[in-house]
């Protein structure tokens, strides 16, 4: 199976995506912002970072590359995106998923290992359901918001996928850590469980599962 | 050629901890009876005279703001 990872001007953390999808058994696929080229992957990563120097909005400008154009397309088709942190924030600038992030209360950029609880059983929770992982957050424009209308339609729906445990650590609405489209392929979330795939370099080895229940989501399709 | 303005607030209900900031800072300037401040963006447009009304909401409304927490203002100068 190949997992797509998209490198944008300013990403950080698309060498641990990719790594974190051959520890899961996968193959990653590197992916250019300036290409319209998704090489025929099975699934995609948004991961972390910046873009584009995060002008105007974290993840405005990069939600319009020319990438996203083909991510939106296939997203729509039903192609598995992950974005994490700043994959997250273009997302929801690129309109795929609801709601927005804005600077977390408090002003502080916030990086400590944090408990998260899985809370829906999407394409990337698969192996996950019902579970607490201690995985690494690290942002300073972390705290979802959303109109009551949309929250409300989140969790009547069981889109909240991540929810902060034992703090809550930049004031998003309702605990949330993550959310999932309608349809449960496209997920996005603040904390960063490329981060967590080793012992050797993160608090745990919970984050692997996210790239695991893809494989397996995508192997089943 | 037409001067326009865009301006971008955060909504009313959204938390500003940025011009909150800047209202702590203001009392350490010695500054008081400013209750709140709330920080925004600010855009000049140098357009056409073809570009109509249609396409600055446009401009303003898919890029310039991001309608889930800020609300904007287009004014033609």
């Amino acid at each position: 199976m190949k997992i797509g990872v998209i490198t944008f001007p300013g990403t950080l953390d698309d060498g641990d995506a990719a790594r974190a999808v051959r520890l899961a058994g996968g193959e990653d696929v590197a992916l250019w912002h300036a290409d319209h080229d998704l090489r025929g992957v099975d699934a995609v990563i948004v991961p972390g970072g910046f873009s584009y120097g995060d002008y105007l909005r974290a993840g405005a400008i990069a939600s319009l590359a020319p990438i996203m154009t083909e991510v939106v397309a296939a997203a729509r088709r039903g192609l598995p995106v992950l974005g994490i942190c700043n994959g997250f924030q273009i997302l929801c600038e690129a309109g795929l998923l609801p709601g927005a992030l804005v600077r977390n209360a408090g002003l502080h950029f916030v990086c400590r290992d944090q408990r998260l609880r899985v809370e829906a059983t999407t394409a990337w929770t698969a192996d996950l359901e019902g579970r607490e992982l201690l995985i690494p957050v690290k942002n300073a424009e972390g705290r979802y918001v959303a109109d009551d209308a949309t929250l409300a339609e989140l969790e009547d729906a069981g889109r909240v996928v991540f929810r902060y445990a034992g703090g809550n650590p930049n004031g998003s609405l309702n605990d949330i850590a993550g959310v999932a489209s309608a349809d449960g392929r496209v997920v996005g979330l603040m904390p960063h469980p490329e981060h967590a795939v080793d012992r050797l370099t993160g608090p745990s080895t919970d984050g692997l599962a996210l790239f695991t229940s893809v494989l397996r989501a995508t192997t089943a399709a | 050629m037409a001067r326009v303005v865009v301006d971008v607030m955060p909504k009313p209900e959204i938390l500003d901890p940025q011009g909150q900031a800047v209202t702590g800072a203001l009392a350490r300037l010695g500054i008081t009876g400013v209750a709140d401040v709330r920080q925004g963006k600010h855009f000049e447009l140098e357009v056409d005279d073809a570009v109509d009304d249609a396409t600055l909401e446009r401009i303003a409304e898919q890029l310039l703001a991001n309608p889930v927490i800020e609300d904007w203002r287009v004014t033609r100068s």
